[in-house]
Formats: C-alpha cells, structure tokens, sequence
C-alpha cells in the first residue's frame, strides 16, 4: 500500500552488520507484544467470530449467516447507509470549513490568536460532553438554537428528533468539534508553501480567487489528503458522539455500524456484533485504501 | 482601505466565531452557576444565584463520591498508558528509522493497518477475559497502549530521522551498550517529540469514553467520561448538576492547552506537509 512513502529518509541503505547491531531488534519487542497481543490477536480472532453464534463460551459455526443478516435486516443496512453518510458529510464539510478557515487566518486578519484558539478548543474536549451539550441546545422547543432563530423569525427543525435529519445533526456537531483540527492542518500545509508562487502570481495579475484556485488549492493538496483520509477514516468508526446525542435515534434512523455493533453487544449477539466489526473493516479497507492511493497518485503527478 | 476591510472582516470573524465556538462554552458555564429549577429551562440566562459551589460538592459526593474515584482511575490509565506508550513507541521508531530490515515493511504496514483497522470489540473483551484483565484497570492501559502506539510510533520515527546519526554512533563507539545509547543518548534528543506524545496521547486518552465503556464496566472502575453518561440518566432533570459535570471534566483538557497549545498543534498536524 502506501506503506513506501511512508518509509523513513533514503540514504540509510547501508547494510549494517545484522549480528550485534547497535539498534537491536528487540527493541521492537514490547510493543510488539502489547499490540500483537491487544490488537492483532482480536482481529484475526473476529474473522472466525464473526462466522459463528457466540456467548463468549462457546462459539457455534454457522458460516456467513451473521454477514446475510446485516445485508438483510433493514435497520442493519440503514446503519451501513448512514455510516458512509456520516463519513462523507462530516470530512467533506471539514475539507472545506476547515480549508476557508485556515486560510482566513493566515491572512492579514486581526484577532488570529483568538480565532485560532477559539476553533481548536472544541478538538480537547470531551466528545460526550459536546454531545450532551448540544442535546440539550438542539431542542426543538427548548433548545437554545431554535430559540435564536425563532428571533429572526425562523422556525428550527426538530434536529435530533427528525428521523430525516438526526443523522446530519450529529454530522454537524462533529465538525463543530472537528473542524479545529482541520484548520491546523491546513494552517500548517498553507505556511509551508514558498511565497515565490504568489510572488509570481502577482506579477502575472492573478485575482485573489484565481490565486486560491491554481495556486493555493493544488499546493496544499497535501493536507487536504491528511485532512480527507482522518475525518474519513474518523468518521466511519464514529461511536461517541451518535451514542452521546442520540442513541441511534429516533428508531434507527442515526444508527452507524459502531452504534449497531455496541447494540448487538449489548443485547448479547457476540457473533452479530463482531460481524459488524468485520463489516466496518471490510467498509473503510474498501473506501479508504483506493481513496489515499488516489490522492497519493495525484500528487505525485504535481 | 485595505486595512480598513481587514479590520471589519476581523470583527465579523470574531462575531461569528464567537457565537458558534464561544457560546455554547458561556452556556455549560451558566447552566454550572444555576440552580436547579432554573437549569430546567435551558435557557441562555444569568443565573439568578451563585450555586456553582453547591452544584459542585453535590455532583463530587453523587454515587458515593464515585467522581473523585473516577477522577483517580482516569488520572492513572492515563499516566501508566502514557508512559509505556512513549517508552515502547519511542524504542520502536528509533529502531524503524536507523535500521533497515527485512521487517521495515511488514512493520510500517502494521502500523497503517493500526490506524485504519477498527478494533475487534468482542474478541477483546474475550481474550481479556481469558487473561484475568478484564474491568481492570491493567487491561484498560494495555488496550490503550496497543490502540495508541501507530500514532506515537509514527511521531518518533519522523522526529528520530531528522536527529544525526553521528550523535548515537560517537556513543557506540564510545563502547555504550544499546540500552545506554537509547536511554542516555537518544531519549533526551527526542524531548521535544516525547513532550508532544504525551500531551497529545493524554488528551485523547483522558477523554476517552468508548473503551472504557467497552472494557471497564462497573461503577468502581469509572472513568471521568463514563460518570457523565451515568449522570446523563440518573439527572435527565437535573441540568446544572449535568453541566457542573461537563464543566469539571473540561477543566483538564483546558488547562493542557492553555500550557501545551503549541505541543498539540504541532503533534496533530504531524506529517500534514509531507503527507
């Protein structure tokens, strides 16, 4: 996979003498224990797992029947829906609030410090607090932002009620809490590119539009494809915040497939619920192995 | 003219940001200073009262003070599982970024693999069954360690590249043992970076509420970010104690940035520009 341009500085090829090197193997040993153990253990133990009726004593086989359901059962495929809606909604709007904000505050504007602080704090703070919080401020009768609209004379929805916007709600409050992370990426992608390109572009004549779109955007494609590949992969395992603000509700209509899996563990459908983590592995090796050779193929051609 | 735009442009940002981003923080406060008949409205309204005090001693002895427990039981998976992570993840990316093996692939696609791949909740919890850790806090720290150490090992071993060579080969020459090197030599250099792991690994892991909810069930073992989900129930009417609670867990990450901003910006936007 990527796993090359992920690979350390050149020119440390030098084959060192294997038998008493100074950088000894085993020091891979106790993390390789912990995370073999705690991570690789489970995994491969879930492929088998999840082909079985499970109560955690024992376990009987019975094939791909945990697979059939999850494509069978309405509310299962609703939560595989939603998943990939929630993933797509939350790193597209990130990519571009997040972009728009990192570029308003790497320019002349006043205030920067505050304005970076106030959009990165949310990123440190508890994602069951946010989501408590916003519980409570989406009310539709109650809640403080209905309250505010209903002044200018607008009626809110019922955001966490509406089975139709549920999930987009919480979408919402993800990038409230998310998009600081986003803008420091960006912040930091736009600083690393050389002023001479806009020194160039302005002797050329370019518009400040023209200048974001042929000069900005293609150079901080870089963190754009950070940016895409976190929230992406970040919003595909999402648990916290569904679970904090509406359980999967109202009915199914927010459910994702962490929420579903944490469901069926509840409710003591071990193979069902391992089902669902084979199935959300199968979902994000699908979308977001092509997705960072993508943006990995198109910068490359820069 | 210019300047000028700049400025009402500054002032519109700073409304805006203000109402999105600000708001809903004056709002926990409120809600923490209120009493309780008037939290129930949930208004954005000055308290007509300073109960703050009250609110928080009744929020900290709840559930037989299970906040002070649950406040400990975080404060230790948070610093025992930090610190193996910067030990264990620092040892590995020193390793991975002097020395070329045969094993540097499999190793870099573990790590990948430890980024993407969703942890197997149930094989987990069985396996910890199987070795006695399960709702302990042992087991909590191992599940962090292991979940965490793709992202740290990726920030030393970046940060470990760029550090000469000469420095760690001058004290093997020297005749130093490997363990000297790493723990004399190379672990002071990687300061900065080990300062970022920790400050970035301990936010997240303090905040952290599935895992807990996962392998650390029971109310001995409550972590900060479960009593809030326990008090989310048990007070459906009680809003400002409910706030009091967000407020009091928000307090630690608050401070973090207040005294580590830069360390967290610089962790989390790690390999932005190299991609």
């Amino acid at each position: 996979m990527s796993a090359s341009t992920m690979a350390g500085s050149p020119g440390q090829t030098e084959t060192r003498a294997i038998k008493r090197s100074p950088y000894p193997g085993w020091f891979f040993t106790p993390a390789a224990i912990v995370y073999t153990v705690l991570f690789l253990a489970p995994t491969f133990a879930s492929l088998y797992f999840s082909l079985t009726r499970w109560t955690l004593f024992d376990a009987t086989f019975i094939g791909l029947d945990n697979f059939a359901q999850f494509l069978r059962e309405p509310f299962l495929i609703k939560g595989l829906i939603n998943t990939v809606i929630y993933a797509v909604v939350t790193s597209g709007l990130k990519v571009v609030v997040g972009l728009l904000l990192a570029v308003m505050l790497t320019s002349q504007i006043v205030a920067r410090g505050y304005l970076r602080s106030v959009i990165f704090f949310p990123v440190l703070v508890s994602t069951v607090g946010v989501g408590i919080t916003f519980t409570v401020l989406m009310h539709p009768t109650q809640g403080m932002i209905n309250e505010g609209l209903a002044i200018f004379g607008i009626t809110g929805p019922g955001w966490l009620t509406d089975p139709n916007l549920a999930l987009y709600s919480v979408a919402l409050v993800d990038v409230w809490k998310g998009v600081g992370l986003a803008t420091v990426i960006y912040i930091a992608g736009l600083v690393a590119i050389p002023r001479d390109y806009y020194e160039a572009a302005r002797i050329d004549g370019a518009t400040p539009w023209q200048n974001f779109w042929y000069v900005t955007l293609p150079l901080c494609r870089p963190a754009t494809s950070t940016v895409i590949t976190l929230s992406f992969i970040g919003g595909l395992r999402t648990f916290d915040l569904i679970w904090a603000m509406t359980k999967g509700g109202p009915g199914f209509a927010s459910d994702t497939i962490a929420s579903v899996i944490y469901k069926q563990y509840q409710a003591g459908f071990y193979g069902l619920s391992t089902a669902g983590n084979v199935v959300l592995f199968i979902l994000i090796a699908v979308l977001v192995v092509p997705l960072t050779m993508f943006l990995n193929r198109k910068q490359g051609h820069e | 003219m210019k300047k000028r735009a700049s400025i009402i442009g500054g002032a519109a940002a700073i409304a805006a940001t203000f109402v999105v981003f600000v708001i809903p923080f004056i709002f926990i406060v409120l809600m923490a200073f209120k009493d309780r008949q008037q939290s129930a409205l949930r208004d954005f309204s000055w308290p007509t009262g300073f109960h703050l005090w009250e609110n928080v001693f009744e929020v900290v002895k709840t559930r037989n003070w299970m906040m002070i427990t649950a406040f400990i039981n975080s404060s230790i998976i948070t610093v025992v599982s930090v610190t193996l992570l910067v030990i264990f993840a620092a040892m590995v990316g020193y390793v991975l970024a002097r020395r070329r093996t045969r094993w540097n692939g499999l190793i870099e696609f573990l790590i990948l693999a430890g980024l993407m791949v969703p942890p197997a909740v149930v094989p987990t919890i069985w396996l910890l069954q199987g070795l006695k850790l399960f709702g302990t806090l042992h087991g909590m720290i191992l599940v962090e360690v292991a979940y965490n150490l793709p992202f740290s090992i990726i920030l030393y071993r970046a940060f470990v590249s760029t550090i000469p060579r000469d420095l760690d080969e001058a004290a093997i020459i020297d005749g130093a043992r490997p363990l000297d090197v790493f723990f004399r030599v190379v672990l002071p250099l990687l300061w900065p970076v080990t300062v970022t792991n920790i400050v970035v690994q301990s936010v997240g892991i303090f905040n952290d509420f599935t895992n807990p909810l996962y392998y650390l069930p029971g109310n001995a073992n409550a972590t900060v970010q479960l009593t809030l989900y326990n008090f989310q129930s048990q007070f459906s009417t009680a809003y400002n104690l409910l706030f009091t609670n967000i407020l009091l867990i928000t307090i630690p990450p608050l401070l973090v940035f207040l005294f580590f901003n830069r360390q967290i910006v610089a962790g989390m936007t790690a390999g932005a520009v190299k991609g």
